[in-house]
């Protein structure tokens, strides 16, 4: 398997590497995949009054492209408002990392992580219940 | 401590350099200036003298393991001669019965030629092995009926080394007139054969697992009692009629000679081989959750596989780019696909996608082990930094109660 420079890159010093604490009402937690399937993304987001993304972090178990995915995942949504993040799309993902079509799915897994985190961190009541619901049937390979 | 050269190759059972000794002989039997000849050329003296390296080599091959030389069949490698056995046997014996009974972890040769002749209408039982890798003799006894006509069942394993109890086996089929076959190929010049004792009929044999060149391999078929096949290969009526097409001399001289050494360094070599992979292992074991795939005591010096819990295979084989070493896990399609000996073995997916097999030959050193031990500590280490499955077993999660959102 041949892998891009970039996914080498992240692969080699991944950024965000780390864990919040999941009962703070201000972090979200996400946490898409299964050992069996052979990924497990778990991707966290600090949240800010203004629903901005202050912090992101996370912990992968997959693939170089799984890990790859889900650091820059992290980089991408720092900053960001929860609508911009939910609105981040796989392929967009895939295109920055240079995925071959056989590592589409880990793509997928990013965008999954950072709706469930998006998610978590509104069922918990934080956000505004003004926001629409992220779309739960995009992200599909 | 002499300088390392990477990477580390630790991939023995999936091929093995050629022997300087064996490359220097097989030049010999190429070029003009040497004995170019077709061993089937019976009129000049170029076609005696390959003829009679080519017989040499047979009576070498033979040496080491216990054979007769007439028993010893030239193919291309241990697939050719594991299809030869299977569908030659099936296809001689059929009139007797169609039943054949092998072992769910044998090699694809194997197991691809029952394909064929499942399809071909014999009918197929494959066997699980025990946990350890191991075949239960009571469980092979009872898959045994009166229409069985042919029972293959591998000497070592080349995922998990272990070793089968041949002379077991071969005691169950010999009482009922059941042709016995053997995957050779990981166990010739590794462990000590004798064909003169053991009760097996067919054995089949590589070249290149054993310091021979590629494209070169054998087949042993007993000649008392006398074993039949039907040649599956058709032509000028090579090798007593069972295996056609004009002989490579020099890939068989090559072969001869690499069963020669064989015969001669494999004790000492075993010895130090067990050595080294104890060291390895007592390296590795050191961490935690890394489990030894394969029974710990009844298996090949050179062939070491373990799982390292928490970790995925591939991830672990891109950092372990400085080591040649095979992953039980291919992930070369969308989907993971672990390794079908480990599964048969009763391993969870998580545990068989994580495996590495380490095996070690005649060029390994003490130093190279030390480092490989060094580097896989590294990386699982990094890993498992990043793995949130490590992060829940730490927090005393147990990940086999969580619900996963299959994909």
């Amino acid at each position: 398997m041949a892998y891009s420079d970039k996914v080498i890159d992240h692969y080699e010093n991944p950024r965000n590497v780390g864990s919040m604490d999941k009962a703070d009402h201000s972090v979200g937690t996400g946490m898409v995949g299964a050992p069996a399937c052979g990924d497990v993304m778990k991707l966290q987001i600090r949240v800010n009054d203004a629903g901005v993304i202050e912090d992101a972090k996370f912990k992968t178990y997959g693939c170089g492209s799984a890990i790859a995915s889900s650091s820059l995942l992290t980089e991408w949504v720092k900053g960001k408002t929860l609508e911009e993040a939910g609105s981040i799309k796989n392929t967009e993902i895939a295109e920055e990392l240079a995925l071959p079509p056989v590592k589409i799915h880990c793509s997928v897994l990013a965008e999954d992580a950072i709706k469930a985190a998006i998610d978590d961190y509104r069922k918990k009541g934080g956000g505004a219940a003004e926001v629409a619901p992220v779309d739960e049937d995009s992200g599909a390979a | 401590m002499s300088e390392i050269q990477l990477p580390i190759y630790l991939d023995y059972a999936a091929t093995t350099p050629v022997d300087d000794r064996v490359a220097e002989e097989m030049c010999r039997y190429l070029t003009r200036g040497g004995c170019y000849g077709n061993a089937a050329s019976r009129s000049h003296a170029l076609g005696w003298e390959a003829e009679r390296a080519v017989e040499r080599a047979r009576e070498q091959v033979a040496a080491l393991v216990g054979a007769d030389p007439r028993e010893i069949i030239w193919t291309s490698g241990a697939t050719e001669s594991d299809n030869l056995a299977l569908k030659g046997a099936a296809h001689f014996y059929q009139k007797k019965g169609r039943h054949i009974v092998t072992l769910k972890t044998e090699h694809k040769a194997v197991l691809d030629s029952c394909r064929q002749l499942e399809r071909e209408g014999f009918e197929v039982t494959y066997l699980e092995p025990e946990p350890d890798g191991l075949l239960d003799l009571d469980r092979l006894g009872a898959a045994l009926r009166d229409d069985t006509i042919l029972v293959s069942i591998m000497h070592v394993n080349n995922e998990i080394g272990v070793i089968q109890d041949l002379e077991a086996i071969g005691g169950l089929t010999r009482e009922r007139g059941i042709v016995f076959h053997v995957d050779a190929a990981q166990s010739a010049g590794k462990l000590p054969i004798d064909l003169g004792a053991l009760p097996v009929d067919l054995m089949s044999f590589s070249g290149h697992k054993i310091y021979g060149p590629k494209g070169i391999g054998a087949l042993y078929v007993r000649r008392k009692p006398r074993v039949r096949l039907e040649a599956q290969m058709h032509g000028g009526g090579h090798e007593r009629g069972l295996r056609s097409g004009t002989l490579p001399t020099h890939q068989i001289v090559g072969m001869g000679e690499a069963f020669r050494i064989a015969a001669e360094e494999m004790e000492a070599e075993a010895a130090r081989l067990q050595a080294l992979r104890e060291r390895l292992w007592s390296g590795l074991a050191q961490m935690e959750e890394v489990y030894l795939n394969g029974h710990p005591e009844r298996r090949v010096a050179g062939i070491l596989n373990c799982s390292f819990n928490f970790v995925e295979g591939e991830s672990l084989i891109m950092a372990l780019r400085d080591i040649a070493v095979s992953s039980g896990s291919a992930c070369t399609s969308a989907s993971l696909e672990p390794s079908y000996v480990l599964r048969a073995l009763g391993r969870d997916d998580e545990l068989a996608h994580s495996s590495i097999r380490f095996s070690l030959g005649r060029y390994t050193t003490e130093a190279e082990i030390d480092h490989t031990v060094e580097l896989v500590r590294a990386a699982v280490g990094r890993l498992r930094d990043l793995s949130p499955l490590w992060e829940m077993h730490q927090e005393g999660v147990d990940l086999k109660s969580v619900e996963w959102a299959a994909h």
